[in-house]
């Protein structure tokens, strides 16, 4: 079995969720480029586990899984937080630490 | 003992925590009481410590109390030291110290701040026991720098008069200079001997390098020069006699000034371990201090002045006795010398007390009708002063002379100028007297000078008759030395009065001190007990009494004796008689001035001087703080640049955490590829 198409493909997700993340200014998007990144690192820890045939990496999956929620969580709330104030923000109108 | 030992100076520091707090409460005059009777309580738990010290080892007891300053290598320990020498000044300190306790409750009586002055007096007490009991240099300073504070209180106490305020201030800050010399001497010696402890750096000078135990000697000495008012820092002394009489007396006998002769005798062994020509320089500026000052205290007007720098010569005595190796002969010099002089100055408060602030000795005389208790205790200062045998003052003079006379050498020229000053002491004592005590009532003829007027201006003011009734009775009514405004203001219906007996009292006791003061210690062999104490003290200073033979002696006595009797009554023969062209001609203005040398300071430090200081400002002002402001300034600029980064945009964020990552990676492949 060759690894080369998942890996491709997760670097494709990969390079996706970064340049979404770079680009877009809605908040909910943003935070969903950020779980396809995370996902496009599950998928490329999935393969090597498979190739190497070492069951780790699948291990990392659930940590990375989880971490992801939390982060979820906290995201959502922080952007639950901010549409009470200002209905409609984009990420750039949150600046306020703008030096 | 460690207990007692701690009680001495916890004691008027009691007193001092009580009267800052209910001071007010307890006004006049139980706040003076409570003041007395703390430092009296002092003398008697003195008492007791020297005589558990006789059962001591060696008649020493060291005890640390608490670590005071630990910082790496750095360690001071709070601890008292007490030796014979230490509890011989404890016990002139608390003694003395309590007497003018006692006489100022009658002296300070009606003054607003009367509770005050207690306070400073019973901290001044308490620094100088500190200073004395201390046993490293660090917890000396501290009392050294604590009897500078009191005394800049007490001096400028009746503030209201800006010449009181600048007296203060003078005094403090010519004692600063000596304090310069005593923090690099700690310096120097912790950077020698790595302790600041007594008994470490004096247990063998030998081991280190001599020149470092030569700087520490000069340095601490110019410490003592400033505290001990010697030649060039004497200036601040005379101007001191702008506070309230028992702090004249206090400053003068019992504390502050002796400090520099007890702190060179503490260090005996480093001026024995130090070059050679470190003990004849301070034998010579004693000497000449000694002299200087006895020329000066001739011809001054101002009754506490004489007082004043008849003390300044007094020390320089001390310093000349220092300087050849005498130093149990400097501490029974200084220990008579407490006597006599608390005497002489509580004598004149009792003088100024009953002519109602008059200070000037012009518009004194006779005063022997109206203050018998005051003319007769002060002739025994007097007398002591003089050196008349067989009196305090005598045997420890002479003591000195006789010890500059053994030393050889310039020990001879030592001896020939401290006979003068002798015979100048005698002189200028002998005119305080007769022109106090003796003569006509002439508060009742002299002009009454107005605020800040001096007594020249005020006479030349006078009719014309008048005048020439004033000059028949005082010769030297036209003579106005450097700023001498005048005190007093009493008129010709003026009736004198003895003092309260809380002021006669101290008197009293005091003379039969001025008078036993010398059998402590008399140059014979099995009467010398004074020396005989102290003697384990100095055993280390690398100085050994020479055999001297009985017939000197005798003869330097005889010879001292003479001085003071011919000093006496050649001061009789001018002005105990009318013998008003001699006394005009014994009182040059050079002399009156001071020898011009507090007016040279002033001018130099007002012209070159305040260049110089306005310079050092404005280096202080320009370089200095443009350092300083310089740093702030080139950051706030840098920061200003730096912030453009800091927009606020996640993105912008994100994409320098991606480009921090993609030069983690490359700068981590690059180094695996390589290898």
């Amino acid at each position: 079995m060759s690894p080369n198409g998942y890996l491709m493909l997760s670097a494709l997700l990969f390079a996706m969720g970064g340049f979404g993340l770079l680009k877009r200014r809605n908040p909910l998007v943003m935070l969903m480029c950020v779980e396809l990144m995370l996902n496009a690192v599950n998928l490329t820890f999935v393969t090597f586990s498979r190739m190497l045939n070492d069951i780790t990496g699948q291990v990392i999956v659930f940590f990375v899984l989880t971490v992801a929620a939390a982060e979820v969580v906290v995201g959502l709330a922080i952007i639950v937080a901010i549409a009470r104030r200002r209905s409609g923000a984009t990420a750039d109108d949150i600046s306020l630490l703008r030096g | 003992m460690a207990l007692s030992v701690a009680l001495i100076p916890l004691l008027p520091l009691t007193g001092f925590v009580i009267l800052l707090l209910f001071g007010k409460q307890l006004g006049e005059p139980w706040a003076g009481w409570l003041a007395t009777a703390m430092v009296a309580a002092s003398f008697l738990v003195a008492c007791g410590v020297f005589i558990g010290l006789l059962d001591q080892h060696e008649n020493v007891f060291v005890h640390d109390y608490f670590e005071w300053i630990p910082a790496g290598s750095f360690r001071v320990d709070v601890g008292a030291l007490v030796d014979p020498m230490s509890i011989s000044m404890v016990l002139f300190i608390t003694g003395i110290g309590s007497l003018i306790h006692l006489y100022a409750i009658g002296y300070m009586h009606g003054d607003p701040k009367f509770p005050k002055f207690f306070l400073y007096l019973n901290l001044f007490v308490f620094s100088m026991l500190i200073l004395v009991l201390g046993n490293n240099l660090l917890l000396t300073f501290l009392g050294w720098e604590g009897v500078g504070t009191c005394s800049y209180f007490l001096i400028s106490f009746w503030f209201d008069d800006p010449a009181n305020a600048s007296a203060g201030k003078k005094a403090f800050i010519t004692n600063r200079v000596g304090d310069w010399g005593f923090m690099v001497a700690m310096f120097v010696a912790f950077f020698t001997f790595g302790t600041l402890n007594y008994e470490a750096i004096l247990a063998d000078p030998s081991g280190v390098s001599q020149t470092a135990v030569t700087v520490i000697v000069l340095m601490l000495f110019v410490g003592a020069v400033g505290k001990s008012a010697q030649i060039p820092l004497y200036i601040w002394l005379p101007d001191a006699m702008a506070g309230p009489t028992p702090v004249s007396a206090l400053i003068h006998a019992a504390t502050m000034v002796t400090a520099g002769v007890y702190l060179m005798c503490r260090i005996n062994p480093l001026i024995g371990a130090a070059d050679s020509w470190v003990p004849w320089v301070i034998a010579w500026v004693g000497a000449i201090t000694a002299l200087v000052a006895a020329s000066i205290a001739c011809s001054q007007m101002d009754i506490k002045k004489v007082l004043a720098f008849s003390t300044v010569s007094q020390l320089g005595y001390m310093f000349l006795a220092v300087g050849v190796g005498a130093y149990w002969v400097a501490i029974f010099h200084m220990v008579t010398h407490a006597f006599f002089k608390a005497l002489l100055f509580l004598d004149s408060g009792s003088v100024i007390h009953g002519m109602h602030d008059e200070q000037d000795m012009r518009r004194m005389g006779a005063l022997k009708r109206f203050m018998p208790i005051t003319a007769i205790t002060m002739m025994v200062g007097w007398l002591a002063i003089a050196g008349i045998p067989p009196l305090s003052g005598f045997w420890s003079k002479d003591e000195i002379l006789g010890k500059a006379f053994e030393a050889g050498g310039q020990g001879y020229a030592l001896y020939a100028i401290g006979t003068v000053a002798a015979l100048m002491t005698a002189y200028y004592m002998t005119r305080l007297i007769f022109r106090t005590f003796y003569g006509g009532e002439n508060w009742r003829v002299t002009p009454v000078p107005e605020h800040g007027q001096t007594m020249a201006a005020a006479f030349a003011a006078m009719e014309p008759e008048a005048r020439d009734a004033a000059r028949d009775a005082v010769p030297d009514l036209d003579l106005a030395f450097t700023p001498e405004p005048a005190h007093g203001h009493i008129d010709a219906e003026y009736e004198p009065h003895e003092s309260v007996w809380q002021m006669t009292v101290p008197l009293i006791v005091l003379s039969v001190l001025a008078i036993t003061g010398g059998f402590l210690s008399l140059p014979f062999e099995g009467l010398n007990f004074f020396e005989k104490w102290l003697e384990p003290v100095f055993e280390r200073s690398g100085v050994h009494e020479g055999e001297h033979s009985m017939a000197l002696v005798v003869i330097l006595l005889v010879v001292g004796a003479a001085v003071a009797v011919a000093g006496v009554l050649f001061g009789y023969s001018v002005w105990g008689k009318k013998n008003p062209s001699t006394q005009r001609a014994l009182e040059p203005a050079a002399a009156g001035n001071g020898w011009y040398y507090d007016i040279v300071i002033t001018r130099f430090m007002g012209g070159p001087g305040e260049l110089l200081f306005n310079a050092l400002a404005w280096f202080d002002r320009t370089i200095i703080d443009g350092a300083v402001n310089g740093v702030g300034v080139g950051l706030v600029a840098a920061s200003q640049v730096m912030r453009r980064g800091q927009t606020g945009y996640v993105r912008r964020y994100a994409l320098g955490i991606g480009f921090g990552t993609l030069v983690l990676l490359g700068f981590v492949l690059s180094k695996v590829l390589v290898s």
